[in-house]
């Protein structure tokens, strides 16, 4: 018997150690191809420092943050959705669905028109300049937070339990998608294309700085998340057997969900919306691997880095030099896959 | 002493549910809980473990206030099994396992899967043990429950009708077990139970619940048939049947 539920465990890890290597995988392929192909041994030698300066230039400076913004962007919202889940007792819930998502919209329309820092230009490539970037991503993040503090308050203050808290996610979005579309309706636009450029997610916009304030913020709320495995655990057990074990159910609720809305306020300032991860991610793997967040948690961030990291792939490199927006991507190649894994259940075993 | 409670009431918004309860327990006690449905047996257990804020009254364990201890150091002292059960996609070892959580920091110790295992076995879990816990019957995912509060190893046990989806072997089992442990260990169990044979045959001592209150509090002395007809409103007799008393309704 103790043997039957080391193979069970080592089952889980077998799982999470293939989504690392196919992560690994298709990294090296996505930092290989583009517009300049390099087989995988010149990017190897270009990522240890060695080999011809342009491939260097080109593995360091372009492809390797586009591609680490994806592995991070893809983790920290998909291991965000899998706790908001969690946390609120709702399959439902995701960045997305707490109208976070929208209140980045808002908050970038809101400061390239209102604070005027977006215009546009007549080049084929890029045709949106936005003139302070630093801003839109301040306003964003700013209009996030302002979303996760006032679910909170009503979750804390006004007794919105747990499960209405996707309601009230639901709401709050629509009201910021109405600002937006006031917003934009008053607007030129060129200025309003800015804007809906701005929303369409794109991993192009990290640099070196972004991504390494990214992984630093993902990295340590996985850290976070991991160490309270055990309470998410038993949160799913319900609420009352919970406070039995000794969890601080509002404590752990409230912590939880500040920190992913914090994680899904960074990436997207930083990234523009990038739907679908948060919802589906940590369902697949809940189907594949099951509901203990011990291999849960990591699952779910590694799944989250290899769809949205395919997906980019796909969009940069299926019709190049256009690059398609990647939440599109991640939509038509994760919706799917998702729906076959729906069909066929858990896999128990 | 290990359990102390003085002067406990506790209200819904617009309705009283318990009024002014006392009781104690001492080490080794089996304690049933007595009452019809909608008495507040349940909300009682609830304060006892501060699931609810009860709006009087002390609950001390081991001569600590309930509600200066910290959740964890409290987990570590009352165990409690709800009345209803969610059946989260887990595996009955996982489920037991999760008992240990007061005493788990980063990961589970081998002491931790060692008293699993050994719950496990004293349940008779133990091939149940990668089943999922929906994929269990109703009386199967109780003796679970009921695992995981022993994996817990508190010194005071609640459990809200541990029994009340088991078979007649299971009843009886599951009991025996409880005062088995009560007794080895010198901790207390606090159970409700509507089966009054099976709690004259369990228990030591009772708790009659009527409108609130406690209406009678002992040993199997208080099982009369005069006070059992004043709280459940049904004549009954009360009989020695081979030595032990069974509980007739007439
Ligand atoms: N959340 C709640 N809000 C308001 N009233 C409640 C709530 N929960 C329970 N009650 C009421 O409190 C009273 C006591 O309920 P409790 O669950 O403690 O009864 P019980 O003795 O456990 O009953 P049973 O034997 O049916 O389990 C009942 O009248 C019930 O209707
Ligand atoms: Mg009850």
């Amino acid at each position: 018997m103790k043997k039957d539920y080391a193979a069970y465990t080592t089952r889980k890890k077998l799982i999470i150690l293939l989504l690392m290597a196919a992560t690994l995988a298709v990294a090296l392929y996505a930092i290989a191809r583009g517009s300049m192909n390099f087989s995988i041994s010149e990017v190897v030698l270009a990522l240890i420092g060695q080999g011809d300066p342009t491939s260097h230039a080109v593995v360091r400076n372009i492809r390797l943050p586009r591609v680490l913004a994806g592995i991070l962007a893809g983790a920290g919202l998909s291991v965000a959705g899998c706790v908001m889940q969690n946390n609120l007792r709702n399959p439902l819930a995701s960045p997305f669905t707490l109208g976070l998502s929208h209140a980045a919209a808002f908050g970038a329309t809101f400061a390239i028109v209102v604070l005027g820092v977006g215009t546009i230009q007549n080049s084929s490539t890029d045709a949106v300049i936005i003139n302070n970037p630093y801003l839109v991503t301040t306003s964003a993040f700013i209009w996030v937070m302002v979303a996760t503090v006032t679910i909170l308050i009503l979750a804390k203050f006004r007794g919105v339990s747990p499960e209405a808290m996707v309601l009230a996610g639901i709401a709050l979005g629509s009201l910021f998608t109405a600002g937006t579309t006031i917003i934009q309706y008053f607007t030129p636009d060129v200025q309003v294309a800015a804007t809906i450029f701005w929303t369409f997610g794109d991993l192009g916009r990290a640099s070196w700085k972004e991504v390494w304030i990214m992984a630093a913020v993902v990295v340590l709320v996985l850290i976070y998340f991991l160490f309270k495995r055990w309470d998410y655990n038993a949160l799913d057990s319900g609420e009352e057997t919970a406070k039995g074990l000794g969890v601080n159910v509002e404590r752990v609720r409230m912590a939880g969900m500040f920190t992913a809305a914090l994680t899904v306020a960074v990436l997207t300032s930083f990234l523009g919306i990038i739907g679908f991860v948060g919802l589906v991610g940590p369902h697949m793997m809940r189907r594949i691997i099951g509901g203990d967040h011990r291999f849960l948690i990591p699952a779910s961030a590694l799944c989250g880095s290899l769809l949205l990291l395919a997906s980019d792939t796909v969009a940069r490199t299926i019709v190049s030099p256009v690059v398609l927006p990647v939440g599109a991507i991640t939509s038509f190649m994760g919706a799917p896959l998702f729906l076959y894994l729906l069909t066929r259940g858990y896999q128990k075993r | 002493m290990i359990l102390d409670i003085k002067g406990l009431a506790f209200n819904y918004p617009g309705r009283s549910v318990l009024q002014d309860i006392n009781f104690r327990v001492e080490k080794g006690d089996f304690l049933a809980i007595l009452g019809t449905n909608g008495v507040g047996k349940t909300t009682m257990l609830k304060c006892i473990n501060r699931i609810l804020k009860p709006c009087e009254g002390v609950v001390l364990v081991e001569n600590e206030d309930v509600y200066k201890l910290s959740r964890i150091d409290l987990a570590k002292r009352i165990g409690y099994v709800s009345q209803r059960q969610e059946t989260p996609c887990y595996t009955v070892f996982d489920a037991v396992l999760l008992g240990r959580k007061p005493y788990i920091k980063w990961d589970v110790s081998d002491q931790d899967i060692e008293i699993t295992n050994q719950v496990m076995e004293l349940l008779e879990l133990t091939d149940y043990s990668l089943r999922y816990l929906d994929e269990l019957s109703g009386g199967e995912l109780q003796k679970v429950v009921i695992a995981r509060a022993l994996a817990q190893e508190p010194d005071v046990l609640l459990f809200d009708e541990p029994t009340s989806s088991l078979d007649l072997k299971n009843q009886f089992e599951v009991l025996k077990l409880i005062n088995k442990v009560v007794k080895s260990k010198q901790v207390a169990a606090i159970v409700t139970m509507h089966d009054l044979n099976l709690a004259v045959r369990f228990a030591e001592k009772f708790l009659m619940l009527k409108d609130g209150a406690i209406f009678a509090a002992g040993g199997l002395e208080v099982i009369t048939p005069a006070n059992v007809e004043s709280v459940y409103s049904i004549p009954v007799s009360v009989e020695q049947f081979g030595g032990v008393p069974v509980v007739l309704p007439i």
